[in-house]
């Protein structure tokens, strides 16, 4: 069952990505260089939408918060994010539409991963070198969330009901993909 | 470019897609599969790499101590490469062929070799383009390892779930790479 749902679910986000542009490196660097934001309107409000939704379908029970999967935070989260920076705004490509970009027949997207490839084996080959250092030093106790909702993971602000404060972040990301201008002209 | 969906309705299918995976199974992520591929190339030259371990929780060791991580994880999904996250990755990229193929947007012949910005800036040596993205896979895939997560698992899913740490590695992604694309490509 579970394959199926990957082969369905996968699928979906494949079309997703391919059909709003994303496995074109142009809107990438364009998005990034700040002359056409269109990706960035759809990312602030893809992101908003569905954050306010599963909040809301959490707190009435439909979704089971049993299947959140919070990240550590440490201070490599932000170095890792700054090295892929670098490369995301070279290429064009983050792993996911370097991938997807394949089918679109880019010949540099298989590069692409081919170097993704060798970037993550150089990884796995380093990681038992840096494990104990600074590097994976928890920030905020590592796997935390902002609102609460979920047993397993801690929130930052328990004090504020989970799903307004998720609700309430999600709509100003929906508000902002509004706002955002489709083109920068200066 | 001709069949490109506006931001809108661009928006509501991936937020559609990331909402689905966490109603149904769990959040999205795509770059732990990179290291699965080399990890399955791996253990096909090697004995030693992947191994049974009833001590292990996942049933599965590795001397390698990343393969070896969170209970032999990453070791299991290599030996079983039949599993969710990996066939996911899969069906993904057949996503995307469907799209292209029922009326997606096209890229030209020269896209295929490098998006218009870097054709502008650069010129058309195909050589070029494909040297530097193979090293910016490498800055990639290796800084969305150290992050533990990519622009999906990260920012998507993590700024989904309000995980601090969706936040905290796009604001390390941004605050560089918009001055590095801004720099190379210039804006005009």
């Amino acid at each position: 069952m579970t394959i199926f749902l990957a082969i369905i679910l996968g699928i979906f986000f494949g079309f997703a990505l391919q059909r709003m542009g994303a496995t074109n490196p142009a809107n990438i660097i364009n998005m990034l260089r700040l002359t056409d934001l269109h990706l960035m309107k759809a990312i602030f409000f893809a992101i908003g939408l569905s954050s306010t939704l599963l909040f809301v379908l959490m707190n009435i029970g439909i979704i089971d918060p049993g299947h959140l999967s919070v990240k550590s935070s440490y201070s490599g989260v932000i170095i890792g994010g700054a090295i892929m920076g670098v490369g995301f705004a070279v290429a064009g490509y983050c792993p996911g539409t370097g991938l997807t970009a394949i089918a679109d027949g880019r010949k540099d997207a298989l590069f692409f991963v081919g170097g993704g490839l060798l970037g993550a084996l150089i990884y796995t080959l380093v990681y038992g070198s840096i494990q104990n250092t600074w590097l994976f030093k928890k920030i905020a106790g590592g796997e935390v969330m902002l609102a609460t909702g979920s047993d397993t993971f801690q929130a930052l602000f328990p004090a504020i009901p989970g799903t307004l404060l998720a609700a309430g972040i999600g709509i100003a990301f929906m508000v902002i993909a509004w706002i955002l201008p489709k083109e920068v002209l200066f | 470019m001709n069949g490109q969906l506006n931001w809108f309705k661009g928006g509501l299918l991936l937020g559609a897609a990331f909402l689905l995976a966490v109603a149904l199974v769990k959040p999205i992520g795509v770059s732990t599969q990179f290291v699965i591929v080399d990890g399955i190339v791996w253990n096909l030259f090697s004995d030693t790499v992947i191994k049974k371990d009833t001590a292990s929780k996942s049933g599965y060791a590795s001397p390698n101590a990343y393969l070896n991580k969170s209970g032999g994880k990453y070791a299991q999904n290599v030996a079983k490469p039949l599993n969710y996250s990996f066939v996911f990755v899969i069906a993904m990229v057949i996503g995307a062929f469907i799209s292209a193929q029922l009326g997606g947007p096209k890229p030209t012949a020269q896209d295929r070799i490098a998006p218009e910005p870097w054709q502008n800036r650069f010129g058309q040596k195909p050589v070029l383009r494909y040297v530097t993205v193979f090293l910016a896979g490498v800055l990639v895939l290796f800084g969305a390892r150290l992050a533990g997560g990519c622009t999906s698992g990260h920012m998507m899913s993590g700024m989904m779930q309000t995980s601090l740490s969706g936040y905290l590695f796009a604001l390390g992604t941004f605050a560089v790479a918009v001055p590095i694309a801004i720099l190379i490509y210039k804006r005009n």
